[in-house]
């Protein structure tokens, strides 16, 4: 606070060069707004969301009482949050066990070179990219009731019977297995991506000495390329956990969490409670049980950069 | 005898390669290819349960193109998200380009942890902060506005691109700067007139990201806008063409597809950028 003070004082003559030199003071300042604005726009809303799912409060209401964990009680003793809390379990855990397997398939497959790999590589890159707002509106025409192409192919292949029709996203076990493969299909492209820098950054001459010590390609990849991946592919999962388990976007297009709230999550739920049925108090509370899954990541993450750090 | 079985092992390699590209190509590009398809098929024919749906069976219409720019607010819902883009692209910059830059050249213990702290923040989802900020834009009088787009878009986009661009400074060798200072240059001066235009590249990939994150959020957008004239593409498409029980698929695909392209493929040109960006420090 002293040194500070005595050099604010010290700056009065040409503080601008003065400021401009002075490392101490610059990085901070250049800090500040950024940090601020963050703070403001993050973590002001985050204490706020606490704060609603203590209290009563509601969209059109003027008043707000504190009301302890009732809101807590009353969400858990709902037969809803059970399945929400379920169904996002079951999305985030069966989505990102195949994520992780298609992802590393892929990502070898592209690591060749081959002609031609610049349009690949734009074509898979597709569902990350493009708005999932609307990647979603196109998978909820492909599951269509009435006209749904994955009907006609499997009925011109003859894997369905002609009078097989499913109705993708109407069926509760139908409905999930829908929205996993939409959730699958949108994350694959990013965690293929990670997983092809990870894989670019193992050096050659690791597989050359491999292969001269007569290691065959499972051996290596077993024992070379998954371990020195082994960091990215944290990453990789992280990521995908994160972008799945917080998710509301597929659920929320495809089925709204129908039929019958058979395919509610967690984050679809606060929505219907907080903003749709004005209840922002029930809401908070539902939302913030995505929290500790996000704490649990940002310790994953804090470990992973101290660790590189080190070595 | 010895080298046919070779031969037939690089075969079945080259063709095991190709299946695997194929698969995932059809799998990932197919909904892509499906919304070309419905954009210029005629109603009828995308309904009709008897014919091959892989091919034009009547002629192509642009119809569908027709109907969702005369008929829709399409075209207000580009501009609007460009114009929000624009606003927090460059909010985005003003805030993240000094900090960025003091991130990668701050020495001391808590400097990287300090970095990662920010992007941690980007972790946080939408989904937790909604309910908390649709009563804070409630409260100053910005819903229906795009103004409280422009106000909440930058809560992500600062701590990815203030990550994204200690990555591209960190890179900027210190010399350069140290000989602009013994030049006369300030520390500031020399982040202005040396560091900044050399990192033009850096910058731009900021920009770029920044824009493509405002063009595919969803979750404020719905939550704080009800009035049509103010959507954005990624939220007017499924809120305002899919209501009641009358799809008109053919405008939505194009709606869906004309949206997706323009940014699917300024976003390949960078891509390799933004994964070494995105996910360094956590590894290296």
């Amino acid at each position: 606070m002293t040194t500070a003070n005595a050099n604010a004082f010290a700056a009065k003559a040409g503080w601008r060069t003065r400021l401009a030199d002075n490392e101490r003071l610059l990085w901070p300042l250049m800090l500040a707004p950024a940090i601020l604005y963050i703070v403001l726009l993050v973590g002001f809303p985050f204490l706020l969301s606490l704060f609603y799912s203590v209290s009563d409060i509601t969209v059109g209401g003027r008043s707000m009482n504190f009301v302890g964990l009732e809101n807590f009680h009353r969400v858990v003793a709902s037969n809803t949050f059970w399945t929400a809390l379920k169904n996002t379990l079951i999305f985030t855990i069966v989505s990102q066990f195949f994520v992780l397997f298609f992802a590393n398939i892929l990502a070898m497959a592209l690591s060749a070179d081959f002609r031609g790999k610049w349009l690949v590589r734009l074509l898979i890159l597709l569902p990350w990219v493009a708005p999932i707002s609307l990647g979603a509106i196109g998978w909820l025409w492909i599951y269509d009731s009435i006209y749904s192409v994955i009907n006609w192919t499997g009925q011109a292949l003859r894997i369905l019977g002609p009078n097989d029709w499913p109705i993708w996203l109407g069926q509760p076990n139908l409905a999930m297995a829908s929205i996993i493969v939409v959730q699958i299909w949108r994350i694959v492209p990013l965690a293929t991506v990670i997983l092809l820098a990870g894989l670019t950054s193992i050096p050659q001459d690791i597989h050359d000495a491999a292969a001269v010590d007569g290691a065959g390609f499972w051996r290596r990849t077993l024992q070379i390329t998954f371990p020195l991946l082994l960091p990215i592919t944290l990453v990789a999962v992280l990521f995908g956990i994160i972008f799945t388990f917080t998710d509301m976007i597929v659920v929320f297009l495809l089925t709204r969490g129908g039929p019958y709230d058979q395919t509610q999550v967690l984050a679809t739920w606060a929505f219907f409670t907080g903003i749709q049925g004005g209840d922002l108090a029930g809401g908070a509370a539902v939302s913030l049980f995505l929290f500790p899954v996000l704490v649990a990541v940002a310790i994953v993450f804090l470990l992973l950069a101290r660790r590189s750090e080190v070595t | 005898m010895t080298r046919r079985p070779f031969k037939l092992v690089r075969i079945a390699r080259a063709g095991g390669h190709a299946g695997i590209l194929v698969f995932f190509i059809i799998f990932l590009a197919f909904p892509f290819y499906w919304m070309l398809m419905t954009t210029f098929k005629t109603t009828i024919d995308l309904h009709d349960v008897s014919k091959n749906p892989f091919l034009f069976n009547e002629p192509p219409t642009l119809e569908h193109l027709a109907v969702l720019f005369q008929d829709t607010q399409y075209l207000q819902w580009l501009i609007n998200t460009g114009a929000v883009g624009i606003a927090v692209v460059f909010i985005t910059l003003v805030l993240a380009v000094p900090a960025g830059y003091a991130l990668a050249r701050m020495t001391g213990p808590w400097a990287q942890t300090l970095g990662i702290a920010i992007f941690l923040t980007y972790l946080v989802p939408p989904t937790i902060l909604f309910i908390p900020f649709a009563r804070i834009i409630a409260t100053l009088g910005l819903q229906d506005s795009l103004w409280s787009l422009v106000l909440v878009y930058p809560s992500f986009t600062v701590p990815f691109c203030t990550w994204l661009l200690m990555g591209f400074f960190k890179a900027v060798p210190r010399d350069l700067e140290d000989a602009a200072m013994i030049d006369g240059l300030s520390r500031f001066g020399a982040f202005i007139k040396v560091v900044m235009p050399i990192s033009v590249a850096g910058i731009l990939t900021a920009v770029i990201f920044a824009f493509t994150l405002v063009t595919q959020e969803f979750v404020y957008g719905v939550t704080f806008i009800t009035a049509s004239s103010s959507y954005t593409v990624s939220v007017g498409v499924p809120t305002f063409l899919v209501r009641g029980d009358v799809y008109f698929w053919g405008s939505m695909m194009a709606a869906c597809l004309i949206a997706s392209l323009p940014i699917a493929i300024i976003y390949n040109f960078f891509v390799a950028r933004f994964v070494a960006g995105f996910t360094m420090g956590a590894i290296k």
